[in-house]
């Protein structure tokens, strides 16, 4: 166990997560924080539990030991904050998880309205200007099975964002796309992380870890084999396991 | 863009042309094989010995007027039989006098149907329109007001009988069904628990059962002196019924949608409730169209049943009309007649179906 004090502005803090899937040892004593504006990248082997962590930040995963505090939120079974919580971070999902039976502008609009409880239009107008910030300003009327992978994409983290949330978590989001639609993804994000937005990726992605993460998490089997900033992480791994990985994935 | 197109070793070409005229029609949809040939010509021989006889027996032949059975006998259809007998058939024993009643419930029940498959009407103003149409439809059987003799509900008959039952048993059955639907996935165990029971008993047991015990069990548990009318307690057992059965249709859509849906509801922040309303609801539905309205169409003619308690629906009626005895035998005019009733009811669930299935697919698959 590590401190169990808060680090001034700790966005997100894991303090000794242990999960399982049944007898399985899924996510073994992780420990994590994230401060405010900080970036993250999490890399590992498939199977690694990276995946599994991410989803515990928001509880799509219950974690069964440990604390998990985000925004000064404890995560418990307590449902008022699981939705606080939720309300405060986003989810950009590798399948995308697009709302089929919604246009693009309604599945934008939709948590803003019943959630946020705003007025259709000023959710509208939040969803439009997001929109552009992903640059599909003219899908708005369409519906997801009309749009490309990349755009479906931009349209999921756009979806996120008009929630305003404090917290980004990615989880693997390019993943499932064709290669020539990663990089209008990546671009999206890049720009995410230069506006200071607290960001959280499982992503192979090396490229676009080495150019915004603050701190690499390299995690295998369950545990967080290593951790360093980005530099230090690619030049000089201290672990085997993470030059092994990283020899596999960055040999091409 | 341009230059690429240019450098394609391929330009582009038309499609080739698809045999046109009503010859190429014919040739492409009814003589392409030997098979396809030998069946074309099998189903026209079956057409040319079916349709002249019945084209005579119905049109040619048919008789349209007589005073009686007795003049009515040939060799065509005894429409006269239908002339006679259509106000009994249609609305049964409610008073000849007061038949514009029953007549105008047949109108408000066609035009709330009606209205209610225009998807820009959906909404608050629909169930208003349907609450106001459902207090009318009762008020204007039962009367006892404004001039209107009361009816009792066991003279209701007929036409208007059918579309109570099987209308207000799919409306208020739907929603039940849903919600049971919905309690056989949650995740409290009791609540699961009920809901499959109940579901696996109430299909385990044919109808006539359930309307059995509701007509002749229910009364012998309730207090001495309190009755409750024989029509309602046919009505909730329709309802019973069709929740069972509707329910697992709709658990049907539940199933299929994938848990990625739920996920993204969640991390949006959306409540059990919002989640199921808005992102779950509306695509297990309308994946579930055809399966749902074949259940629909179902319950429709299933109120058919109701005579086990001596109810007379539309079938009934039509069958008592076959006992006077001046109009003695005309069974095939009869059914034919309730036949064609209860075949555009359920033709046009069939056909508003397949529209509705087109609209929610819209934008969907490409």
């Amino acid at each position: 166990m590590s401190d169990s004090q808060a680090a001034p502005g700790a966005m997100i803090e894991l303090q000794g997560v242990h999960k399982w899937y049944g007898d399985f040892h899924v996510l073994r004593d992780i420990d994590l924080q994230v401060g405010r504006g900080e970036k993250v990248v999490v890399c590992g082997p498939s199977g690694s539990g990276k995946s599994t962590m991410i989803r515990c930040i928001n509880r799509l995963e219950e974690h069964q030991q440990g604390r998990i505090l985000v925004a000064g939120i404890e995560l418990n079974a307590d449902l008022k904050n699981i939705e606080a919580i939720r309300r405060e971070v986003g989810m950009v999902f590798q399948q995308f998880n697009l709302f089929p039976h919604l246009t693009v502008l309604q599945n934008l609009t939709l948590a803003p309205i019943w959630v946020r409880k705003l007025p259709r239009k000023e959710a509208e107008e939040t969803a439009r200007y997001y929109l552009e910030r992903v640059r599909i300003p003219d899908q708005a009327d369409k519906y997801p099975g009309q749009l490309s992978g990349g755009q479906q994409q931009r349209v999921a983290i756009a979806r996120s964002l008009c929630m305003k949330p404090e917290i980004m978590l990615f989880d693997e989001p390019t993943s499932a796309l064709d290669p020539e639609m990663i990089k209008e993804v990546l671009d999206v994000m890049v720009q995410l992380a230069n506006e200071g937005m607290t960001m959280v990726c499982v992503t192979h992605e090396m490229g676009f870890a080495r150019t915004v993460a603050d701190m690499m998490v390299f995690m295998d089997r369950g545990e967080i084999v290593e951790r360093a900033p980005p530099k230090e992480f690619f030049s000089a791994p201290k672990s085997e396991r993470t030059k092994a990985f990283l020899s596999q994935i960055l040999a091409h | 863009m341009a230059d690429i197109t240019e450098s394609l070793p391929v330009a582009a070409q038309a499609p080739p042309p698809r045999p046109g005229g009503v010859l190429g029609w014919l040739r492409v949809n009814l003589f392409s094989t030997v098979a396809n040939t030998i069946l074309t010509l099998l189903c026209v021989a079956l057409l040319a010995v079916a349709l002249p006889p019945l084209i005579r027996w119905g049109l040619i032949d048919a008789i349209w007027h007589a005073p009686d059975g007795q003049a009515c006998r040939g060799d065509g259809a005894c429409w006269a039989f239908i002339g006679e007998k259509y106000r009994f058939i249609l609305f049964g024993f409610f008073p000849a006098t007061e038949t514009w009643r029953p007549a105008v419930v047949v109108v408000i029940f066609v035009t709330m149907i009606v209205a209610a498959c225009d998807r820009r009407m959906w909404g608050r103003r629909l169930a208003v329109l349907w609450l106001v149409g459902l207090l009318a439809v009762f008020a204007l059987m039962r009367g006892g007001f404004a001039g209107m003799g009361k009816v009792e509900t066991a003279l209701w008959s007929g036409l208007p009988l059918t579309l109570i039952l099987a209308v207000v048993g799919m409306l208020l059955g739907f929603p039940f069904g849903i919600l049971l639907a919905l309690g056989r996935r949650s995740r409290l165990p009791a609540v699961r628990a009920i809901c499959i029971g109940y579901i696996e008993l109430v299909r385990g047991v044919p109808l006539i059962t359930m309307l059995f015990m509701a007509s002749l069990m229910l009364p012998l548990f309730l207090p001495a002196g309190m009755t409750i009318d024989k029509l309602v307690r046919a009505q909730v057992a329709f309802i019973l019924f069709a929740g069972a059965y509707l329910a697992e249709v709709v658990r049907g859509g539940l199933q299929a949608i994938p848990r990625g849906q739920i996920e993204a509801a969640d991390a949006l922040g959306l409540s059990y409730i919002q989640r199921t309303r808005l992102i779950v609801l509306p695509q297990a539905l309308a994946m579930v169209i055809p399966p749902l309205v074949n259940t629909f169409i179902g319950i429709f003619k299933d109120t058919a049943l109701v005579i086990i308690i001596s109810l007379f629906d539309l079938l009934t009626t039509a069958e008592t009309a076959l006992g006077d005895g001046n109009w003695q035998g005309f069974y095939v005019e009869a059914y034919v007649f309730v036949g064609a009733i209860y075949w555009s009811f359920c033709f046009f669930m069939s056909r508003y179906s397949q529209l509705l299935e087109r609209e929610f697919n819209r934008g969907k698959r490409r």
